[in-house]
């Protein structure tokens, strides 16, 4: 569950040289390999374009992925519950939009490449500015600080209109013909490109942050900030440096947002967006370092993805945050580290099992979930869209008692299927664990 | 210039309306073994925290080495040479019992809020505290969550994460409370070891150990001191064992 835990002091002995570096890590590779090549699996080779949607999709991800991790970097690391973290995200991309339109007018000289440090320099600046206040306390003060910052900024967006731009927000131009490569980043691709590069580059930084003395004593002050006043550590420094790092990352996620949307409104700064820092992260996971980068990915795809299909999408994503925190709370990564010592002891084969007989109705009581959240939907927006409810060819009449009953009955009969089959789930789980146990005594 | 490690000059400490040290003054020698001893309540884990800068004081002056440190953050005394234990344990529960060490080492070797220098790397910092992890005995369980360790291995990670920093003056709050007799002989003995040639002051509640450890004992009974002297002494005090020691012993 901790970050910490899996790196033990020193390394273990490894193998040495590019297997080695292969072999510890094997699933940031694949990752990496997964995120250059999935843009060409949505190619259209008859109109030689690449898929609009899908790139879109993947450059939101990416940058999330930083934006994730850097606001875990307060909340699993140190142990921050900050509720204003979009602060540094959109001023970093406010920062980088007048960046790129002043190299645009020539008053001075960047590459396109090194654009999104600026942005991460703007959130540093702030993070450095806010973070003074804030980290001066801890737990719940630090959250209703935090909270303050981002109602503050969020309504200054709408009044200092040099630099904001009021509602309209500040727009900007990615093609300011200063690249290192030639590229003009007029295509979606290149920039995607781009934003991979940076996403590589930030996650290794804040995976590196966490094995120095100042990340070690994060979690210190984290688990025991009276212990660490007592080994000569002022906790409230140690918070005041990791936040402010946070938020140069935050900025640079930022400033990757600038640079694929050309436009940064309010919206970047504004509660939501703190929200969906926090959404992400704990969804993910906040005690394995890459739990933000699943969270980051899944809750994307449900943005843009189920966001098409539904109107009430948002639904389906509070009900998963509210199921995980109650459940699950370390998260999607924190259930897949939990399977971590059946998988090695080679016993996860007996809970395919087990797992087919929740899965079963656990889909069922899903359907018939989504069956009534859509109804609720279509009797009201959808009404007033004036769409029709289609299920494969089939239109369902929301006024009529029919769909209800069906979508009541499979929530019903899937939940106590659930119910049931999940305890029998928990017996074979506990049942392994001990059986795992006491291999290990053996 | 003083020659005490730690004086006291009539301290008093308040919550509210109570009072609860009421005007202590007590020297500490440099390399003294002393125990605060006294009944429950009397005020003993307060004037450590008040020594620590856990509390800030109502009234009086503390003086570490000459330097007046009443007022001053604990972080502040900690890294002038004082550092101190806690009566409930206190340790990185989360963590591994060698991270937990390390993070003993890591302000007096200098490292400070470093976010450039990988921990894996720093050789001399490693070496340290493989070193202090056998001093406290727990190289066996060096990577283990210090949280699942015994409640006595516990204690002694404790006082490895104090003695780390290379603190002159160690203040220990009931090192052996809640062990055996046996884990209390281990500690005793520990204690004894990594604390040569420092300053100790312990608040302990074991008259066995009191008796072989220390040099000087101090009784604190509701907020002042009524005695201070060789532990022989204090055995044959008449007030002393009125107020505490003949409660123990009927």
């Amino acid at each position: 569950m901790n970050e910490t835990l899996a790196h033990p002091g020193t390394r273990p002995v490894a193998t040495a040289g590019l297997a080695g570096f292969l072999q510890r890590h094997g699933a940031w590779i694949l990752a990496l390999a997964v995120a250059l090549v999935l843009p060409w699996l949505f190619y259209d080779w008859s109109r030689a374009r690449h898929s609009g949607f899908v790139v879109a999709m993947l450059s939101q991800m990416s940058m999330m992925a930083i934006f994730a991790l850097s606001y875990n970097m307060q909340m699993g690391q140190a142990g921050l519950l900050s509720f204003g973290h979009a602060v540094f995200f959109g001023l970093g991309g406010y920062c980088t939009a007048h960046v790129l339109n002043a190299v645009k007018e020539g008053t001075f000289w960047l590459p396109t490449e090194l654009v999104p440090l600026a942005g991460g320099l703007g959130g540093l600046a702030f993070a450095m500015v806010f973070g003074y206040v804030a980290t001066k306390q801890r737990a719940t003060a630090f959250a209703m600080i935090t909270l303050g910052i981002g109602e503050l900024v969020t309504a200054c967006a709408l009044m200092f209109k040099t630099f904001f731009g009021g509602e309209g927000g500040v727009s900007t131009n990615r093609m300011i013909g200063t690249s290192l490569f030639g590229l003009g980043y007029g295509p979606g691709i290149q920039v995607y490109y781009l934003i991979v590069a940076w996403t590589v580059i930030a996650i290794a930084l804040m995976h590196l942050l966490t094995r120095t003395p100042l990340g070690r004593m994060a979690n210190a002050c984290r688990d025991n900030y009276e212990r660490a006043q007592f080994v000569g550590y002022d906790p409230s420094m140690v918070r005041f440096v990791q936040f402010t790092l946070s938020g140069f990352f935050a900025g640079i996620a930022g400033a990757l947002y600038a640079l694929t949307y050309e436009i940064v409104t309010f919206d970047a700064v504004a509660g939501a967006m703190s929200a969906n820092a926090l959404l992400m992260t704990y969804i993910g996971g906040v005690g394995v370092f890459a739990g933000p980068v699943v969270g980051a990915v899944l809750i994307t795809l449900l943005q843009s993805w189920v966001s098409l299909l539904s109107n009430s999408w948002l639904v389906y994503v509070g009900l998963l945050f509210i199921l995980m925190v109650t459940f699950a709370p370390g998260g999607i990564a924190g259930l897949i580290a939990m399977h971590d010592p059946i998988w090695r002891s080679k016993r996860l084969g007996r809970l395919a099992v087990p797992y087919a007989r929740v899965l079963v109705p656990g889909l069922i009581a899903v359907a018939g979930f989504v069956l009534l959240v859509e109804l609720c939907s279509f009797l009201t927006i959808g009404a007033a869209q004036g769409k029709s409810f289609k299920l494969s060819g089939l239109t369902i009449d929301p006024q009529r008692p029919g769909a209800w009953l069906v979508g009541g009955a499979l929530l019903a009969l899937g939940g106590l299927g659930l119910w049931r089959e999940g305890r029998g789930f928990r017996a074979v789980w506990e049942s392994l664990m001990e059986e795992i146990k006491a291999a290990g005594r053996a | 210039m003083s020659d005490a490690a730690i004086r006291l000059s009539d301290v008093h400490k308040s919550f509210g309306p109570t009072p609860i040290i009421m005007g202590v003054s007590l020297d500490i020698a440099p390399g003294e073994r002393h125990a605060i001893i006294g009944p429950n309540g009397a005020g003993k884990t307060t004037l450590f925290n008040l020594i620590s800068g856990r509390l800030p004081v109502t009234r009086g002056r503390i003086e570490l080495y000459g330097q007046s440190i009443d007022g001053l953050p604990a972080h502040r005394i900690n890294r002038l040479g004082l550092s101190r234990s806690f009566q409930i344990t206190s340790i990185f529960p989360r963590m591994t019992v060698f991270e937990n060490i390390r993070c003993g080492l890591l302000w007096s070797m200098g490292y400070r809020y470093a976010f450039w220098r990988l921990l894996g790397r720093e050789r001399r910092l490693n070496d340290a505290a493989e070193r202090l992890l056998a001093d406290v005995n727990l190289e066996s369980r060096r990577n283990l969550p210090a949280g699942l360790l015994s409640y006595a291995e516990q204690r002694a990670l404790e006082i490895g994460i104090t003695i780390a920093g290379g603190a002159r003056t160690i203040l220990l709050d009931e090192p052996t409370a809640g062990m055996s007799r046996s884990e209390a002989n281990h500690a005793v003995a520990l204690i004894r070891r990594v604390t040569e040639g420092k300053t100790l002051v312990m608040v302990e509640h074991d008259m066995s150990v009191v008796f072989d450890l220390a040099d000087v004992v101090t009784v604190l009974v509701y907020g002042r001191i009524i005695a201070s002297g060789p532990p022989a002494a204090i055995r044959a005090n008449r007030a002393v064992r009125d107020a505490y020691l003949g409660a123990v012993a009927s």
